[in-house]
């Protein structure tokens, strides 16, 4: 493996506060671009608004374009379909991908043009001050759902799926080398491909819902990340609560 | 780099066109690369006839599934190197603000053709009226300047969208033209002459991508995939596209030269034409179709020994603040027919020391030239 400080610009701290899932997630996109012997002056890297979208800018020592809230999609379409030489890698956060880039992110997956996404998940927005998203689990304490959310999270994968992706898969960063490989596959695969990565947020998520410590919040991952081979046995009632982890459309094969 | 003369790609003769499709050459004569919309009518012909003519003439012709994704499938496009342009209406033109504000920020050159039609909200869709002439300059949040053109005839479809893309590639900065439905439908000659004059996109490698020595300046740009590991961002940035989202200096700074690289300029981007305006008693300051009728309105009346004259305006923002004020000192009275409810008036008021009318006609139809030489036998007496 090369040094991983070369993808990094020079003289830049973290973005990110303590305990915060965003640092481990871009160590494993670099491993994995590193794992291919990818030239990182041939990507491009775009991203929205929110913790999500600093994980590439302006940490990346590369072309980096970081958008509008929710419109990295089709800034990254635009790039692509003028220059397909591009490699082209969405990173950004579930509340601008899912929220208010969500008809983006499905229209995405219905061009199918070739393009990687990767979501990183922590089931709140961060940067707002931890407001309910759409991915934020029933009955979650937020600073905007003080009685608990009301509504259902989005599963993420089965809407990209039906919406006609050719990869999709979900890992935690709890699940570093099967992360890694996933955005290795993704990486490679010819058409829209989109990874959930999930990523703790103690300091918005975790402490208004029992998980305190860095480390709760790890904890809370490693105990409800369960892969889909695991999972098949299980009955609905062992499964609640459970996040079902694996690849789930890989149209490569 | 820099201005330079090229062929034009319709073979150079006389057409009969629609304003619509005018737009649409005038962007392929630009050497436009990369058409990203939504349909709206009454817009709608200038993406039909790209999505067509692309296909003879290459380019990359993209319908989103808003004119969110429109505009920001633009932008990513010319930041790989294309020249991008966009057509819309008023509703999505409103959706395409943040869009317009986000290239204004990052400097990114794009050319949109607003085909107007009467708002607010859905308001009227196959009909006209001029009331996007605010939303053109004040559309996005915060300040910053765009250059916004009024074409008046089918031959200026083609000129001043052919002109948008000059101006944006030169000041890099987002361009509207400002057309109107009437016109945007209208059929009547063009002609193509056998060269056009483009402007490049001027680069140098290495050099800062978003800033300047001077505090009015227009950096060279880069593109992806150049090995110059861009940084590009809507946040307020220094030189080089660092974010600095809490220094006020670097903010100040950056928010400035947007301002002053088109308003130290002005002068050399507006472009008007005056009529019978040396010994003219009241003047008609009008743009886009309106100057039709009032252009009708005042030969008639000069044939009758009237005074009056007119300025028509060819670009609409950055707006001719001196040469308006200096009509105001020596005319009577300015008389400023609008189809809005008084949009330029504003302005004209702002910088203007004489007398000042305005005319509003919000009915969905344009201002017909008996009107206008009604309301200036009125003003005479």
């Amino acid at each position: 493996m090369r040094d991983l400080q070369q993808y990094l610009r020079p003289g830049l701290p973290t973005p990110f506060c303590p305990g915060c899932g965003h640092g481990i997630l871009m160590g494993l996109i670099l491993r994995a671009i590193d794992k291919l012997e990818l030239n990182i002056d041939d990507m491009l890297f775009v991203s929205g608004i929110g913790c999500g979208a600093w994980i590439p800018s302006p940490t990346f020592n590369a072309d980096t374009l970081h958008t509008l809230h929710g419109r990295a999609i089709p800034a990254a379409t635009g790039a692509k379909m003028f220059n397909p030489k591009l490699r082209v890698l969405v990173i950004s956060g579930d509340g601008d991908l899912a929220d208010i880039g969500g008809n983006h992110l499905i229209h995405g997956a219905r061009r199918n043009i070739d393009l990687t996404v990767i979501c990183a998940t922590n089931m709140v927005y961060g940067q707002t001050g931890g407001q309910v998203c759409s991915t934020t689990p029933t009955g979650a304490l937020t600073e905007t759902t003080t009685l608990g959310n009301p509504y259902r999270p989005f599963d993420l994968c089965k809407l990209v799926s039906a919406a006609g992706a050719t990869y999709v898969a979900r890992y935690s960063v709890t699940q570093p080398f099967l992360l890694i490989r996933s955005i290795n596959k993704a990486l490679q695969t010819q058409g829209f491909s989109f990874i959930e990565a999930l990523s703790p947020c103690p300091t918005q998520f975790g402490r208004r819902n029992g998980y305190d410590s860095p480390a709760d919040m790890l904890k809370f991952l490693l105990d409800r990340c369960i892969t889909k081979e695991k999972a098949k046995g299980l009955s609905p009632k062992e499964l609640a609560g459970k996040i079902v982890t694996g690849e789930f459309c890989d149209g490569r094969n | 780099m820099g201005l330079r003369e090229a062929k034009s790609i319709l073979p150079p003769g006389s057409y009969y066109l629609s304003g619509n499709e005018a737009a649409a050459e005038g962007a392929i004569a630009a050497r436009c690369s990369y058409y990203a919309g939504y349909p709206i009518t009454p817009s709608t012909e200038i993406a039909e006839r790209i999505s067509v003519r692309f296909k003879e003439v290459g380019g990359v012709f993209m319908q989103m599934e808003d004119e969110l994704s429109s505009i920001c499938s633009a932008v990513g496009a010319v930041w790989a190197g294309a020249k991008a342009m966009l057509a819309t209406s008023g509703p999505g033109f409103s959706l395409m603000q943040e869009g317009i504000g986000y290239a204004a920020m990052t400097e990114t050159p794009i050319v949109i053709v607003d085909v107007q039609r009467p708002g607010p909200s859905t308001g009227q869709a196959t009909t006209v009226a001029a009331g996007d002439v605010m939303q053109a300059k004040w559309g996005s949040h915060g300040d910053y300047q765009v250059i916004a053109l009024s074409p008046w005839s089918v031959q200026e479809m083609y000129e001043q969208t052919i002109n948008g893309f000059n101006f944006a590639e030169r000041y890099r900065v987002p361009v509207i033209v400002l057309s109107e439905a009437a016109l945007g439908h209208l059929r009547e000659r063009m002609d193509v002459r056998e060269k056009v004059q483009l402007f490049d996109r001027v680069k140098k490698a290495g050099a800062a991508p978003f800033g300047t020595e001077e505090d009015d300046g227009v950096p060279p740009m880069p593109s992806f995939g150049e090995g110059q590991k861009l940084l590009v961002t809507g946040s307020t940035h220094n030189d080089y596209g660092v974010r600095k989202t809490d220094d006020p200096r670097v903010h100040e700074k950056l928010t400035s030269r947007l301002h002053n690289k088109i308003m130290n300029n002005r002068e050399e981007i507006i472009e008007y034409e005056d009529y019978y305006l040396a010994d003219a008693e009241i003047a008609v300051v009008c743009y886009g179709l309106t100057s039709r009728s009032s252009l009708f309105a005042i030969q008639r009346m000069q044939q009758e020994g009237k005074k009056v004259g007119m300025l028509r305006l060819k670009t609409l923002w950055p707006f001719a603040d001196r040469l308006v004020s200096d009509i105001g000192t020596k005319v009577k009275k300015i008389f400023v027919p609008e189809m809005n409810k008084g949009q330029i008036v504003g302005e004209v008021m702002k910088y203007a020391s004489c007398d000042i009318i305005p005319y509003n006609q919000t009915n969905g139809q344009i201002i017909q030239p008996n009107v206008i030489m009604a309301e200036l036998e009125t003003l005479l007496q």
